[in-house]
């Protein structure tokens, strides 16, 4: 059994009566494609944003890499390792492409920025509008832009919140054997609603459903379970 | 020697040149408009690079002009040192006024730092023994001087102010370039999205105060020891607009929007006063004329329809 990376104990956020993440208990192995899924609503967004510090959880604990990250405000995480890229885009829409991934890679103390800039966009096939202004990229190319942002952080842990809506077919592809090029140095927790994605990249799966923990298993056990069948899979 | 670079040297060879072109009367303007074009380029680094839009800028170059003027005539310093203790004093108010101020944004960081600003005020006032309150000080011709260099005669004065110019454009330049001016305009464009990325927003913010603070505290200074007087009413919010609006008449964010801002300005004013004593009309005219047709200043709309490459 390999190293576990991340566990969450008890995690809950209340928003004022809503219970949207509801005592959940997570475990992250390291080196692993692990995907959260669950219906609109039940709470997925909600969850990784506490794991990466961008909301503070009512109660529970986070512990990552051997350190309690609870308290820590999100850039210390982010320090630690964790990468975080946004549901609904988050670009710098009036900046360069370029500075939009050269803001990630200087974070990291790059020696080379442009020669590194260039090779991550490069990687997603982003080098050619390097110049072009962020905002003006179709809306494929701005999710694809924040997941290299995401991935030259060069993170421990990187954690996509539904990356492929908007990506066309053959992006989708594209998208895939990037995540598989980046593990098993970086672990992935993917929020993805694309079932052929997720049956195809995860080795785990978590099922959230009203903000709790449905079931948690290879993609073979969640297909299996009698529970994840009648609340998502739709029977 | 990028296009941008040359630009800049330029700008700095032709007002060398106009020493020489200039009456002697357009010259002290022009000295005057380098030393508030440098307080403008650090309220610049403030709010058109990092999105702070403070309204307590007056605060810092206060801080300069008096750390400079009560320097000389309290503590018998001469010019030099006292130049720097200005350029310090405005650096620290500004890191001190940052720690409180920066844990605010938006409107409240405008109201923040408009009311530490009017605590500056009343304090100068209310140290009135040693500051002279409104009446302010005037410094001793004898000690506005680095070594034989008499600051008060017109043409050190306009190499002073010059230098004092050319070194705050070209730092304003480089910083523009470097990753530390990127993650300036980062906290600007999406603070959420740079948090992610790791920067810690405080930081960066308190960093760029800081900066702004030492130009705006070494435009006090220099103006103190340049122009030899020393008022409470450098403190009053007027010195706050003031930049702001040369900021935003000469394109924010840009790096000669500053001083085309404030040149503009000053011979508006100087110009209009000999006309009608409504001169504030004036200003106000021009700003709505600017809102109205150019929102992004002079050299920010420059930028966006013609010249992309200007920093
Ligand atoms: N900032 C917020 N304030 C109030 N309610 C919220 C907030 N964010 C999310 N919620 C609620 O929490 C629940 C979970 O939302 P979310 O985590 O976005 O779900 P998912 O990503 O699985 O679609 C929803 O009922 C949503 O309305
Ligand atoms: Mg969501």
């Amino acid at each position: 059994m390999a190293a576990i990376i991340l566990f969450a104990r008890g995690l809950t956020k209340h928003y004022d009566g809503i219970k949207a993440v509801e005592n959940v208990d997570f475990d992250l192995t390291a080196g692993q494609i692990h995907a959260l899924i669950g219906p609109n609503g039940a709470g997925k967004t909600t969850f990784v944003s506490l794991l990466s510090g961008r909301i503070t959880p009512s109660a529970g604990t986070i512990q990552f890499d051997g350190a309690d990250i609870t308290r820590l405000p999100a850039h210390s995480r982010v320090a630690r390792g964790i990468a975080y890229t946004f549901q609904i885009t988050s670009i710098y829409a009036n900046l360069p492409v370029f500075d939009n991934v050269a803001l990630a890679i200087q974070r990291k103390g790059s020696k080379h920025l442009k020669t590194d800039t260039m090779a991550a966009l490069a990687r997603v096939g982003l080098d050619k509008m390097a110049d072009q202004t962020a905002g003006t990229l179709a809306y494929g190319h701005q999710r694809l832009l924040e997941i290299a942002m995401g991935l030259s952080m060069n993170p421990k842990l990187l954690i996509l919140d539904e990356p492929t809506q908007g990506l066309a077919n053959s992006e989708i592809e594209a998208f895939k054997a990037l995540i598989r090029a980046v593990t098993p140095q970086t672990t992935v927790l993917l929020i993805e609603h694309n079932m052929d994605v997720v049956m195809d990249l995860a080795d785990q799966i978590t099922v959230l459903n009203f903000g709790e923990k449905l079931a948690t298993g290879t993609p073979a056990e969640i297909r299996a379970n009698k529970a994840v069948q009648t609340a998502y899979l739709g029977g | 020697m990028t296009r941008a670079l040359a630009l800049h040297l330029g700008v700095i060879a032709a007002l060398f040149a106009a020493q020489y072109l200039l009456p002697s009367y357009h010259q002290t303007n022009i000295a005057r408009i380098m030393v508030l074009a440098v307080f403008a380029m650090g309220y610049n680094i403030a709010f058109g690079y990092t999105g702070l839009l403070s309204l307590g800028h007056a605060l810092f170059f206060a801080a300069g002009l008096y750390a400079t003027g009560l320097g000389i005539e309290l503590a018998g310093l001469s010019a030099a040192p006292a130049l720097l203790l200005g350029l310090i004093a405005g650096g620290a108010i500004a890191a001190a006024t940052g720690v409180l101020a920066l844990r605010t944004s938006g409107v409240s960081f405008m109201i923040v730092t408009l009311m530490f600003a009017q605590t500056g005020y009343l304090t100068i006032l209310y140290f009135g023994t040693y500051t002279r309150g409104d009446e302010g000080i005037v410094i001793n011709r004898a000690a506005r001087a680095i070594g034989s260099l008499d600051l008060s005669a017109d043409t050190p004065r306009y190499f002073a102010a010059l230098t004092l110019f050319a070194i705050a454009l070209l730092i304003n330049l480089m910083l523009t370039r470097s990753r530390l001016g990127r993650s300036m305009i980062a906290m600007r464009e999406n603070e959420q999205r740079s948090r992610m990325l790791g920067y810690n927003p405080f930081r960066v913010k308190l960093i760029a105060l800081v900066i702004s603070g030492l130009y705006a505290g070494a435009a006090g200074a220099a103006y103190g020891v340049l122009f030899g007087y020393v008022g409470a009413s450098f403190a009053t919010i007027q010195y706050s607009i003031l930049p702001l609006l040369y900021v935003l008449l000469g394109g924010a964010g840009t790096t000669l929007g500053p001083f085309l801002g404030a040149l503009i300005m000053f011979y508006l004013i100087d110009i209009s006063s000999g006309y009608t004593t409504a001169h504030l009309f004036v200003v106000g005219a021009a700003l709505l004329v600017l809102v109205l047709f150019a929102p992004k200043g002079i050299l920010g709309t420059l930028r966006e329809r013609a010249v992309k490459w200007l920093p």
